[in-house]
């Protein structure tokens, strides 16, 4: 079982990420990825994302565990970003790998789930000269609760 | 001295600043006469958890921190 966490403050490229997980896990039938970036929405032109060093990635590698043992999947790559980020950038990236398709799916699906409404990231967004804070959605507790 | 306070999200607007040492040891109650006006009343509402180098709190009021802690105050989290 392979896992990689990481929690950047700095640009990366997905595709890049995805190639070497892909050719880490070489044999597995199923490879599932999913990337987030920054949406281009109206005059939003920046957003930023803050963590917390104590908490954030302790439990982005708990979490990583967890969907590891319940998902029974060979692999997991998870990487966040913090920080400013403008419309297009990437922001997260899950990929898992396993011998076959529904686990590596569900295993990504469930620390999406995760990442958005149960870790310690808090994100506001620019638009003009004016920071808002960015509450959390109700979607995001409904999809949580998906996972019992 | 000290207690850390650490103030995260829009908390940290709130307080002003990010940190903010107050003297040890620091229960509940002694954090809360530590925060003034809105960041004691963000403190309060029960979306505002607490954290203690690093661990959740369960029940926040049971807050018992001393020299050297770091006492986290974490709005509700909005990700991804």
């Amino acid at each position: 079982m392979s896992r990689d966490v990481r929690l950047l403050t700095t640009p990366f490229d997905p595709a890049t990420e995805i190639a070497a997980f892909g050719a880490a896990h070489r044999g597995f039938g199923g490879l599932c990825s999913f990337i987030g970036a920054v949406r281009l929405d109206g005059d939003v032109e920046a957003l930023e994302l803050l963590h917390y060093e104590a908490m954030t990635l302790p439990g982005m590698e708990a979490l990583a565990d967890e969907a590891l043992a319940r998902f029974g999947v060979a692999g997991l790559l998870i990487i966040h970003r913090a920080g400013i980020m403008h419309p297009g950038d990437p922001i997260v990236l899950v990929a898992a790998a396993g011998r076959h398709r529904r686990e590596a799916i569900e295993a990504v699906d469930f620390a999406m789930d995760h990442l958005k409404s149960d870790s310690w990231f808090w994100k506001r967004e620019l638009r003009g000269v004016h920071w808002t804070w960015i509450e959390p959605r109700a979607q995001d507790h409904s999809d949580l609760s998906r996972w019992g | 001295m000290a207690v850390r306070l650490v103030f995260l999200g829009k908390l940290a607007d709130l307080a002003g600043v990010g940190e903010r040492e107050v003297s040890a040891p620091l229960d509940w109650a002694g954090l809360l006469a530590a925060l003034p006006g809105p960041l004691g009343e963000a403190a309060r509402q029960d979306r505002t958890r607490i954290a203690v180098n690093g661990a959740l709190l369960a029940d926040k009021t049971t807050l018992q921190a001393g020299e050297g802690d770091e006492v986290a105050l974490l709005p509700p989290v909005s990700g991804g």
